[in-house]
């Protein structure tokens, strides 16, 4: 209880202080994740209207197989990506393990199958609505899509918050790929890792409650914006 | 739709303008595969500021269990294998991985354990004895089960007590398969003794009831060395850079600034490259 307590001044202090370190590590974070939902919604968001609409062979398969990436263990994905940006992997001569680059890589591939699995829903939903609409008016395939997104795009943008929450809270994938590197590849949720592991309970708590306010922070700007579009629709 | 656009394109735009990790490239740099033990302490955030100034070399560090790190260093992902299992890092150099491996400094294991000692090892100096009396007594007892340096020394002394922990498994012997400070919080969550390094101990928070109970055995010595990987298996290796980072760690520079490093006044490394072996 006394480290609740620790944690609880210790995270607004680290807040208050400005201290260049910790900011670093909070932008890192905020970088690392935000690329990595942004690049998962341009690969995912296509990708599932196209299941969402598509009448293809093995789509039922498909369909349970990308729900079901959605549990892809982090650290799993993390050994996977290192394998292949280890110097002595395929891609090892891009030389981009322990780089952010490498950790944003894993964060998309965690991400993807969330957008695409949770978007194809959405999506199909919507679809039941315009299909005949769409049948009737004879629209092509790729205007259908974009069409479809752009309709759904509130329900989109909590897929992608989604993905967000998905990347911002994982430490398996980037510990490995990223190694925790200080100044160069360390993150809010690694740091918090590593002070456990020195036993500083009360700070690594705090960084958890500063990573959640973090969190909060970009949901309440992507809701701020959602209704201040909607307002500007309706004017 | 368009305004959602723009708010796209700022959240881009936002993620893109952010400091680049990769900005300090144009520094040179090396990385170092190393243990959580020198890491965790606080070592190289004492000592790499001082070789930074001195050579304008910035040093990146992967702080991993002591095989976790080899296995790194043997897949060229560093430039500098900097841990503590001696043999192993031997067999890294005879396989052609490590140009020559050195000394650097030295401190010791320790037991530690709740202060109600259920195995009543408390002030004991022989560690196979304490181990010996912990399975007798089945106390619970927490390794780190991760082929780390630690996790070595103590199959090491299990062997010299004459005793397989494994058949006690999941029942007093608790192999947590993790990090030294993570076996320490699961030991002192379940008042299970454990074995650690003297430094990780020392800078460690979270002691509760815990305190060392045996220490001085010189079977509890605990070798540090320092290798350069070697440019033949990986040729990819900083190899200028990282030659001057063990030279300097090796020589009377470097060595003074290991015995300068103190946690709450206590030295925790003990430089020994110059004594020849031990």
């Amino acid at each position: 209880m006394q480290d609740l307590a620790d944690a609880v001044r210790m995270a607004l202090s680290l807040a208050m202080s400005g201290d260049a370190g910790f900011i670093e590590i909070v932008l890192l974070s905020l970088r690392v994740s935000l690329s990595a939902t942004a690049i998962a919604c341009l690969i995912g968001l296509p990708l599932g209207a196209l299941i969402a609409i598509g009448r293809f062979a093995g789509r039922g398969p498909l369909i349970v197989i990308v729900n079901a990436l959605m549990g892809l263990p982090p650290v799993v994905v993390g050994l996977v990506v290192y394998l292949n940006f280890s110097r002595a992997g395929p891609l090892g001569w891009l030389g981009l393990l322990y780089t952010p680059t490498a950790m944003i890589v894993a964060q998309t591939i965690l991400v993807a199958p969330i957008v695409i699995a949770l978007s194809r829903q959405v999506l199909e939903d919507l679809h039941a609505e315009y299909d005949e609409q769409f049948r009737s008016l004879n629209v092509p395939r790729g205007t259908a899509v974009w069409a479809l997104i752009g309709d759904g795009r509130h329900a989109l943008m909590t897929v992608a918050l989604a993905g967000f929450g998905r990347a911002v809270a994982e430490v398996g994938a980037v510990i490995i790929v990223g190694g925790n590197i200080d100044h160069l590849t360390r993150v809010m949720t690694t740091a918090i890792a590593l002070e456990t592991s020195k036993g500083d309970l009360a700070l690594a708590l705090a960084l958890g409650m500063v990573l959640l306010a973090v969190a909060l922070a970009v949901n309440a700007l992507v809701m701020g914006l959602r209704a201040s579009a909607r307002r500007s629709a309706y004017v | 739709m368009k305004r959602l656009g723009i708010a796209w394109a700022l959240t881009m735009g936002l993620a893109a303008a952010m400091p680049a990790g990769e900005a300090g490239a144009q520094q040179p740099s090396i990385l170092v595969q190393s243990t959580t033990s020198t890491a965790n302490s606080g070592l190289y955030e004492y000592l790499l500021p001082i070789f930074t100034q001195a050579t304008g070399i910035k040093v990146n560090v992967v702080a991993v269990g002591t095989g976790q790190a080899i296995r790194n260093a043997r897949n060229c992902d560093g430039d500098v294998l900097l841990v503590h299992a001696r043999p192993a890092e031997e067999q890294f150099v005879a396989d052609g991985y490590g140009v020559a491996r050195f000394d650097l400094m030295y401190n010791d294991y320790v037991i530690v354990g709740p202060d109600d000692d259920p195995a009543a090892i408390a002030g004991g100096t022989d560690a196979a004895k304490a181990l010996a009396a912990i399975a007798a007594s089945k106390a619970g007892f927490a390794s780190r089960g991760d082929d780390s340096g630690t996790h070595q020394k103590e199959l090491e002394l299990w062997r010299r007590a004459g005793i397989d922990p494994t058949t006690g498994s999941g029942d007093w012997y608790r192999a947590t398969g993790s990090g030294m400070g993570a076996t320490l919080n699961i030991g002192i969550g379940m008042g299970a003794y454990v074995l650690t390094d003297r430094a990780t101990w020392a800078s460690f928070r979270n002691k509760g009831d815990f305190r060392i109970m045996v220490e001085g055995d010189r079977a509890l010595f605990n070798q540090y060395g320092v290798t350069l990987v070697s440019a033949d298996r990986c040729p990819n290796v900083r190899i200028a850079a990282g030659q001057r980072f063990v030279d300097w760690l090796v020589s009377d520079a470097g060595q003074q600034a290991i015995a300068a490093f103190r946690v709450d006044g206590e030295q925790l490394f003990f430089p020994n490259a110059r004594d020849g072996s031990m």
